[in-house]
Parts: structure tokens; C-alpha cells; sequence
């Protein structure tokens, strides 16, 4: 390339980022701090509560795709291939599992320590249980089970809200009490849900101001750096309640000017096209995979990704009057664990709401608990919506499945689709 | 006359539609693809240009009382001779090629340029006869497909007499076809048309020795040459869209224009299946030919038209006999891999255990459309109608089991197939550079068809 164009970035990015280095920063010094270290995934966490125990939370599968992010993915992939995982496993715990290999050195070159308990909640994802059996071998470490009910019938019934705070008191609690030697401080974690429902308003405020027109945020490809701070080690924070309220200040300010969504390349002038999207993006060629939208001037106007931790936009806020209950609540209330009616619902509503031109689904090659009944989806949106829909597919971080020509392809013809749709008096006479 | 340019840039082939201000079909063109995208894009266009000539000859020849009705030999060596012409002149350039690569060669590797010379002798000597035998019936036989055996057979002719091995000789075709293809060929309409009606009225005694039709003709020939085509706009598509020298908003995806295409042929279109070279498309489009939804293979090839052209190779047989072939079988063999290569090895092994091979065909064939269907459900079905697009729509096999499949998972159903499909993709490229000159909207669909493009049309209904 002749010239490397500058990259614009918000400057929630920006901050993002130094909260993103100076959390790898706090990891990689618990071995001085004597911090215990709790592995957990994203979808549901508990957060809270583990930093109410002085523990510091991992996530693995943000080291799988912030490693993406930063090309490292591959030779972690191919590393973890060597020792037997087949080409079918999801690409973030062969990611994980080859970086664990490599001497866990994380995506800021900081090494991540080894966890002193595997947390696994259970949302969906049945690869979670396999990756913490795998990891607990590999690290000789204790793993505490937490059994998260899924949504077959739609609502979580008080019964499963029992089931889970009953899991937290008798399993959850004592085994953070044991690894960490401090007793379960109700007060602490009271304080931290309230933290945590204030930023939840204001991230839900920000995400809502798609509904815009122009919009001022891209809800995908932008949103997945805003969901950053509150899906992972700072939600229950004050550092959580000031990002998501300065964010929320630059979004006003935006929607003030009549401004777009900021991409890398600088502002999108004209919105074109309004779209829901489904499905995780692709890590490895992120910027280039967001390129093809804003290149056509494409909003993501709302997507089901950045219901990964929880779904706050239905509803949901924690609530430190019933600290456990609460944490029962947001742990079902996650996208994975949602049914495929309510996942269907929640696209249609999108489409509604935000006034979307069409909806497109991502399809990741190695996650079944989104891909499964994706097509479906699509499929009842269309009929209930009357929108064009559109499907591709890549993977989380395998480079490997990210084909740019079939991508470009399939978007080009999905982009004029939509032109045919939006373009009145387009269709033949 | 006004018209509009569709061009397909396939991966294995590239077409173009010319249409008329009324959307009718003037003319159309194919060529291989090759590694010049616009050497291709070229010959098809011009090819397109020549045939909507032709076309306007031919109704010149009617309003004269010589209706191609009557005449059908005469006017189908006419174009076989005419497309003799451009056959000689590519030729010409192959035997440049072959000159310049032997005179490249050192010593050991080179052949006597006597050797060389007397190898194009036998070609162009035997020009008619062989492109008689190859093309007359083929449409789908390009220059490299009849040179390419016409020259390995005059080689060995050659070899033999001059007591050395052909391998040489056909070691220097390999190096030259590729540039030789993409030399960029000036045809002359008028002069090749004139020489073609001289050689094809010496074998037309009947048609010679009648002044009438000679003078119509002459005449005829006169208008075609004269007709003044002008080309309005152009719209590109195919997979090498991207690599046209076209503006970005005259480049169309090949889902719309297959799209659009087929709805043009059949209005009553719903879904559209195209199977093409590298890939499956399935298209489900409004009543007004817009598509509303669509799904393609995706990182794999498996179960295109290169599979088969890849399963031919395997047998040593032509691509056009694989599904006549297929049709005797009398079981279908389960083919588990649709994957080329894999496919290839089941193949042999079948072979091997004695399995005929009509029956192995018969199961190959039947693995792609099950594949193909795997996409249209994944599309959103088959409607009615449900029209069968690409080249690997002229396999009888292939419709065959689709037929059989309509039937099984979605009952009773119109299903459509065009001797012509593998241009569908062209011909929507050109609607949309009519639509687009027209102020986005386009004439009525179906009634101003000429004649032509439907002719050969199959129409079957599918019953549950």
C-alpha cells in the first residue's frame, strides 16, 4: 500500500482502549498484588460479584478476539490444531488454548496469569462447559459450575430464578470464599449493582440513540467497542458509570449537529442504509469487514451482538435490593440464552423501532449457540417485517474463514437489493 | 438502431445480450473467459453486435421472400461460416505466436520453422472440415477447444513425417494459446460476411444458381453491413464485474441480473436456480422481477459446472455427453462427496469395482442437485414458477433430477429451462441499462419477445 490512511477514532475508543491496557496491566501484576484471578465468560457474567471478592475477572473469550484484533490469532489457532482440536471447534477456545500454550503471553504482550478458579456459567453455550473441563485440566485448578436454565418458554420463571440464587448461595459463594479468604460482603456488592444499573441506563440511552435519523452511532460495528466496558471487568465500577455517561454526552452532541456514526476512515456523511444485524463480527478482518458497510454509507441501526453480556434494552437493570436475585436474572437474561421466538422477536422489534432497511445476518462458522436456527430467524423477520434479509458468513478468529471476495460479493448484491426495495418506482412498471 | 449492453464475465465464460429500446433481444455473444477480462468482455460484445447483424439480415432476407423458414441450411452455414472467419484470423494470430515463442526457444527446444509452418498449412486447409465437424452443433466450442485438437492432430501428422516426436510442437501451442487468446482481433463484418456468403453459396448450388436470392442477399448483406448500431449504455456483471472498465454504477450483481433475467423470459418467475461455473445461486424475485432474497454456495465450488467439467476430464469424454450419459444409467449409485476432488477419487474407485459408469454419473448428478437444494431451501424454497438458469442447465441429467426434486419436496410446479439460460445473467445486465435510460422502468415483460427467445423453451410441469 502507497500510503496508510490516518484512523479516526471516537474518543470513547480512545478511553475504551486506555481502560482495556490498564485492566491487561492490573492482570498481569496480580502476581505482586497477590490478586486472586477468576476465569469467566462474557455471556451473563459475574462480575460484580467476583470484584466484590478483590478477585480479578478473565475473560477468555476477549483475549480470543482482542488477539484477533491484533493478528495474532492464527498462530495461536494452528498451535492449538497441533495438540488434536479438530477444525470444528469454536475458534476462541482454540485461540485461548493456544495461547495458554504459547506461554499465555495476552494481546497487549502482557502475560495473563493462570486462573486461581474457572467460574463457568452456563448460558447457551454448551462449549463452555468443554473449554473450562479442558482448561481445568490443563491448569490443575478448581472450576465451580453455575447451571444457567435456558429460556425454552420465553420468561424466567420464578422457579429458575430460585434454582440459580440457590446455586450462587451454595456453590458460587463458598468456592469465591474459599479461593479468595474473604467472606461474601453483601454491602460491597449492593453498592457495585447499583454502579452497575446506573451505567446500564446510560448505555442503553446511548444504543437507543440509533433510532435517530441520521443516526450518530454505528450499533455494531461501533457498538462492540461500547459494550466493551460494561460486558466485561468494569461494569459495578465508577470508571464503568463516567465512560457510559461521557459517552453519552459526545452521543447528544451528535445528535444535536445532525451528525453520522464516526468510522475509521471519518464520519459517514450519508446515511444509506438502515440495518439490524445478527450475529457476532468477524475479528481478524475487523476494519476491513466494517469497510464494506460504511464504504455504501450502511448503519448497523441495532444488533442482537451487543446483547452478548445481557439484554438491557429489554428491560433489564440490576437491582442491588435483591443482589442475588438480580444476578440470577441478568445471567438468563443474555441473547444465547434467549429462545429462538424471543431472538426472533427481538429482530423484528429492531427492524420496527429503529426503522431498519434490512436485515443481515452474520453467520459464524464455529458458534452454534448463535448460528443455530439462524436461517429461521431470518426467514420469520421477513415474513413479519417485510424487509429485505441478507446472509453471509466468517468466523470469530480464524483468518482462515474470513473470504473478503465472497463477502463483497454477497454484500454487493444485498446492497442492491436494497436499492431495488428503497428506490420508489424502481420495480418495473 | 438504439441499444443496451448486458455483459456476463463468468468464470468459465463470458457473455453479452444486446437489447433494443423495446427490450427485445438483437443479439448475443459468448466467449471463454481468459486471463485478459477485457479481450473477453470484448469478443462477446462484438459478437453480440454481429448476431443482432445477422438477425437484422435475416429480415432482410424474409421481407424479400427468402424466410430462414425455408432456407434453414443455407442460413445455418452462413453463420457457421461466418463464425469460420473469425476462426481463420484467431488462427492467423496463433500461428504468430507459435513463431515468436519457437523463435524464442533455444536450439534443442525449438522446431524447424518449415516444421512449424507446414502444422498452420494443415490447419487452415482443413479450417472448413474441422470446424464443420466441431462447431456446427456445439455453440459451447471456443477456438482453444477445436484449435487445440485440430493442432495436436496436424502435429502428430507432422512429427511423423519430419521423423521427430510431436511433443515439441505441442509444447509451443501451450506457451502460445494463452497470449494468442488475448490478442485483441479486428473483424471486419462486411468482409467477413461477404466471403462467408461466397463460400457458403459454393455448397448451396440450388440457392447459387438463383439470381433472385443472390441479388436478396447481396442486398440483404448491404443493409446488415450498413445498419448503424449505436450502444447506449452498458451494464457489467459476473464474477469479473469488478475488473470491467465500467463505472461503478454501471456494474450490477449477478444475483439481481440472473434475477431479472429470468423473470424477463418467464414473468411468472419466483425462484430462480442458477448453477454456473463456480457457483450455485438461489434467487427468489417479486412479480416484478426484483429479488426479495437469495443464498450461494459459499468457500467451496463443490457441485458447479467446473465439477463436471472436472468429472469429464476424469473420463476423457465431453462435458456435453456427460448427462445424455447419465440418463442411460439404470440405478443411481450414492455419490457421498460432492467435493471435487473427493469426488474424483470416488469416481475411480467406483470404477474399479465395477460399477458402470453411466450409474456413477448418474449418482454425480444427482449429488449437485442435492446440494443446489440445500441452497434453495436455505434461500427460502421453490415457488412457482421456479425457472433453472447457467450453463449447467442445458445437462439433461441435471434437470432431470431437479424435476424429480421439485416434485418430492415441493409438489406440483411450472419449471422452466431456456435453451439460452447460461445468457440470463447478460440479459438482465441489460435491462438494467435500458432501465436505467428509460428513467427506471422497463417495458412490459413477455409480450415483446421476439420470437427467438423463447424458441426452444422447455415448460414443464412438475405434477405433486
Amino acid at each position: 500500500m502507497s500510503e496508510t490512511p490516518r484512523i479516526v477514532k471516537e474518543k470513547s475508543m480512545v478511553v475504551q482502549k486506555k481502560m482495556l491496557a490498564a485492566y491487561y496491566k492490573g492482570l498481569a501484576s496480580t502476581g505482586e498484588t497477590g490478586q486472586k484471578v477468576v476465569y469467566t465468560f462474557v455471556p451473563g457474567n459475574l462480575t460484580e460479584l467476583i470484584l466484590s471478592f478483590g478477585a480479578q475477572p478473565v475473560y477468555p473469550e476477549i483475549n480470543a478476539l482482542q488477539s484477533g484484533m491484533r493478528k495474532k490469532s492464527m498462530e495461536f489457532i494452528r498451535q492449538a490444531e497441533k495438540m488434536g482440536h479438530s477444525e470444528d471447534v469454536c475458534t476462541y477456545v482454540k485461540c485461548d488454548v493456544g495461547m495458554m500454550l504459547k506461554g499465555n503471553v495476552g494481546p497487549t504482550g502482557e502475560t495473563i496469569p493462570a486462573p486461581d478458579l474457572l467460574l463457568c456459567s452456563y448460558t447457551g453455550c454448551f462449549t463452555f462447559m468443554k473449554w473450562f473441563e479442558n482448561l481445568a485440566k490443563m491448569y490443575d485448578c478448581p472450576v465451580v459450575m453455575l447451571h444457567v436454565p435456558y429460556r425454552s418458554a420465553g420468561e424466567a420463571s420464578p422457579a429458575m430464578v430460585q434454582y440459580v440464587v440457590d446455586q450462587l448461595r451454595t456453590r458460587v459463594i463458598p468456592a469465591l470464599e474459599k479461593v479468595t479468604g474473604r467472606p461474601y460482603d453483601e454491602e460491597r456488592l449492593r453498592t457495585m449493582l447499583g454502579l452497575a444499573a446506573q451505567a446500564e441506563d446510560d448505555m442503553v440511552y446511548c444504543f437507543e440513540s440509533a433510532k435517530n435519523r441520521p443516526s450518530p452511532i454505528d450499533g455494531y460495528f461501533a457498538g462492540v467497542y461500547y459494550i466493551g466496558p460494561i460486558f466485561t471487568a468494569f461494569r459495578g465500577t465508577e470508571e464503568c458509570v463516567t465512560y457510559y455517561r461521557s459517552l453519552r454526552e459526545d452521543i447528544d452532541e451528535r445528535i444535536a449537529r445532525g451528525l453520522g456514526p464516526i468510522t475509521p476512515e471519518g464520519q459517514i456523511e450519508k446515511e444509506q442504509y438502515r440495518l439490524v444485524v445478527e450475529g457476532p463480527p468477524n475479528w481478524t478482518n475487523f476494519r476491513e469487514f466494517w469497510k464494506l458497510f460504511y464504504d455504501r454509507g450502511a448503519v448497523v441501526v441495532a444488533s442482537t451482538y451487543t446483547n452478548v453480556g445481557g439484554s438491557y434494552d429489554l428491560g433489564f437493570r440490576h437491582d442491588p435490593a435483591h443482589p442475588l436475585e438480580t444476578m440470577a436474572r441478568y445471567c438468563m437474561s443474555c441473547y444465547t440464552n434467549l429462545s429462538l421466538p424471543q431472538r426472533t422477536a427481538v429482530l423484528s422489534n429492531y427492524v420496527r423501532d429503529y426503522h431498519a432497511d434490512g436485515l443481515l445476518v452474520n453467520s459464524i462458522k464455529s458458534c452454534n449457540s448463535f448460528s443455530a436456527g439462524q436461517l429461521q430467524m431470518l426467514r420469520r423477520v421477513e415474513e413479519e417485517t417485510g424487509v429485505p434479509v441478507g446472509f453471509i458468513e466468517s468466523d470469530l478468529v480464524d483468518p482462515r474463514y474470513f473470504s473478503y471476495a465472497n463477502l463483497k460479493n454477497r454484500l454487493d448484491s444485498f446492497f442492491q437489493m436494497l436499492d431495488q426495495k428503497l428506490t420508489p418506482g424502481e420495480s418495473d412498471a | 438502431m438504439d441499444l443496451y449492453l448486458g455483459i456476463d464475465l463468468g468464470s468459465t465464460t463470458s457473455k453479452a445480450v444486446a437489447v433494443g429500446e423495446d427490450g427485445r433481444i438483437l443479439g448475443r455473444g459468448i466467449t471463454n473467459t481468459r486471463s485478459n477480462y477485457r479481450v473477453a468482455s470484448d469478443i462477446a460484445r462484438e459478437e453480440a453486435l454481429h448476431n443482432a447483424r445477422f438477425a437484422h439480415l435475416a429480415r432482410a432476407m424474409e421481407s424479400r421472400g427468402y424466410p430462414a423458414s425455408r432456407h434453414e441450411a443455407i442460413y445455418s452455414d452462413l453463420a457457421l461460416h461466418f463464425r469460420l472467419e473469425g476462426y481463420l484470423k484467431r488462427l492467423d494470430a496463433l500461428a504468430r505466436e507459435c513463431e515468436r515463442t519457437n523463435a524464442a526457444l533455444s536450439p534443442e527446444e525449438a522446431v524447424p520453422g518449415e516444421c512449424l509452418a507446414e502444422v498452420f498449412e494443415i490447419l487452415r486447409r482443413e479450417a472448413p472440415a474441422t470446424f464443420d465437424r466441431q462447431a456446427r452443433n456445439d455453440s459451447s466450442k471456443f477456438f482453444r477447444d477445436i484449435a487445440g485438437t485440430a493442432f495436436a492432430d496436424a502435429a502428430e501428422e507432422v512429427s511423423t513425417r519430419w521423423k521427430l516426436s510431436s511433443e515439441p510442437l505441442v509444447a509451443i501451442y501451450e506457451r502460445s494459446i494463452v497470449p494468442a487468446e488475448n490478442d485483441r482481433i479486428e473483424m471486419d463484418f462486411g468482409r467477413s460476411l461477404t466471403s462467408a456468403c461466397a463460400r457458403t453459396l459454393e455448397n448451396h448450388p440450388e440457392e447459387r444458381e438463383n439470381s433472385g436470392f443472390v441479388k436478396a442477399l447481396e442486398d440483404a448483406t448491404k443493409q446488415a453491413v450498413a445498419l448503424d448500431l449505436v450502444t447506449k449504455d452498458m451494464v457489467g456483471t459476473g464474477y469479473g464485474r469488478q475488473l470491467l472498465p465500467f463505472p461503478e454504477e454501471s456494474i450490477r450483481s449477478e444475483i439481481l441480473c440472473h434475477g431479472l433475467g429470468a423473470h424477463r423470459i418467464f414473468p411468472e418467475t419466483r425462484t430462480v436456480l442458477d448453477i454456473g461455473g463456480q457457483d450455485t445461486k438461489a434467487i427468489q424475485v417479486n412479480g416484478e422481477g426484483v429479488v426479495t432474497s437469495f443464498h450461494m454456495n459459499d468457500r467451496c465450488a463443490a457441485g458447479c459446472g467446473r465439477y463436471l467439467g472436472y468429472i469429464a476430464d476424469e473420463l476423457a469424454i465431453s462435458v456435453k455427453d456427460l448427462g445424455p450419459l447419465a440418463c442411460k444409467a439404470d440405478k443411481t449409485i450414492r455419490i457421498s462427496s460432492t467435493c471435487t476432488v473427493f469426488a474424483g477419487a470416488e469416481l475411480r474407485d467406483l470404477l474399479n469395482l465395477g460399477e458402470k459408469r453411466e450409474n456413477i454419473l448418474a449418482g454425480l448428478h444427482r449429488a449437485i442437485v442435492l446440494r443446489a437444494f440445500s441452497l434453495l431451501a436455505r434461500s427460502g424454497g421453490v415457488h412457482n414458477e421456479f425457472t433453472f438458469t447457467g450453463g449447467v442447465a442445458k445437462n439433461v441429467a441435471v434437470v432431470q433430477y431437479t424435476q424429480e426434486m421439485v416434485r418430492r419436496n415441493y409438489g406440483a410446479i411450472t419449471m422452466n429451462v431456456h435453451p439460452d439460460s447460461i445468457y440470463m445473467g447478460a440479459l438482465g445486465a441489460a435491462l438494467f441499462a435500458l432501465r436505467a435510460a428509460r428513467g427506471e422502468s422497463l417495458p412490459a415483460a413477455g409480450v415483446a419477445e421476439p420470437d427467438r427467445s423463447t424458441r426452444g423453451a422447455r415448460r414443464m410441469e412438475i405434477k405433486a
